[in-house]
């Protein structure tokens, strides 16, 4: 398994090079939409560099679940419900979704993914 | 007006690699209004050009059935200005490519200056949003005669790369009128 400092800089330099921020702003707290500006679009992008970066594959859906943020199944007037959250849960052990569960708005999804998660992401990977 | 930011291409390796040209020209419109009293290529129409290089090559790729679009502009560097009577070397990569799109990288030469860098970004337009053909295939494998890809257009191997088969019985239908 490769070291978390190590993997925390390849991660930073990915997230440098597909947003176009500083390395200083790329904090491990800092969130890839609210902080670091990320748009859709972006997060291709990211999935692109991790991959090549750590060689790895990265299912399309696994690291942004818009399958699950999509689906009238589990969201109900722009919002996740409980079946949806566990779903989110069970398909993202890396993330730490307890505040998006406060306010789970499929709106604020976006804002919740942090550079530690990606890192988190990336060690269950390597 | 035409929108053909690139004149011809001179290598041209199916899924690999290209390299077209660019003469610029100081009977070019923009180059006069672009920042007046200095007549130069703006960057955006170069960056413009090494995406029609690489589009062209990717969209080649799946015989042009994808539908290419540059979803980003990831990198670009430039290291002096184009002016009249520049040619542009224009020179791409397909670092990457997927069902979802590709990543590409390029250069633009005077000589042996480097004139620009940029890496792009490709997206194929997914088929329930995509609607249309963006061309009429006659037209459009006219354009792709006309910029030399059937002329000098290869495989990795060597073969020589041919005009999709959809496209030649459009060229035949129109021409059978």
């Amino acid at each position: 398994m490769a070291d978390q400092e190590e993997i925390f800089e390849k991660v930073q330099a990915a997230l440098v090079d597909a947003l176009g921020v500083d390395d200083d702003e790329v904090t491990p707290e800092a969130t890839l939409v609210g902080d670091l500006g990320a748009e859709s679009i972006d997060f291709l992008d990211i999935v692109f560099r991790l991959e090549k970066t750590f060689e790895i594959e990265i299912p399309r859906g696994e690291l942004f679940p818009e399958d699950v943020l999509s689906n009238a199944e589990y969201v109900e007037e722009g919002k996740v419900n409980a079946a949806g959250l566990a779903l989110l849960k069970e398909r993202m052990p890396f993330a730490d979704l307890a505040k998006f569960e406060e306010n789970p708005s499929v709106a604020e999804f976006g804002n919740m993914l942090t550079t530690n998660d990606l890192c988190r992401f990336v060690a269950s990977k390597v | 007006m035409r929108w053909f930011w690139i004149d011809r291409y001179t290598e041209f390796i199916h899924g690999k690699s290209a390299t077209a040209i660019k003469n610029v020209s100081f009977s070019e419109p923009h180059l006069v209004d672009y920042v007046p009293g200095f007549p130069m290529m703006p960057n955006s129409l170069i960056v413009e050009g090494l995406a029609q290089t690489g589009g062209l090559l990717l969209g080649e790729y799946s015989q042009f059935k994808e539908r290419v679009i540059l979803a980003k502009l990831a990198k670009s560097e430039f290291h002096r200005p184009a002016f009249p009577g520049d040619s542009l070397i224009y020179r791409v990569e397909l670092d990457r490519i997927d069902k979802d799109g590709a990543v590409m990288t390029g250069t633009s030469h005077v000589g042996d200056d480097l004139q620009a860098e940029v890496e792009i970004f490709f997206v194929h337009l997914a088929e329930e949003v995509a609607g249309e053909a963006l061309f009429f295939p006659a037209d459009f494998l006219r354009l792709l005669r006309n910029l030399a890809i059937y002329d000098i257009g290869i495989d990795i191997d060597g073969n020589r790369v041919e005009p999709p088969p959809h496209m030649v019985d459009a060229e035949k239908n129109l021409s059978a009128k």
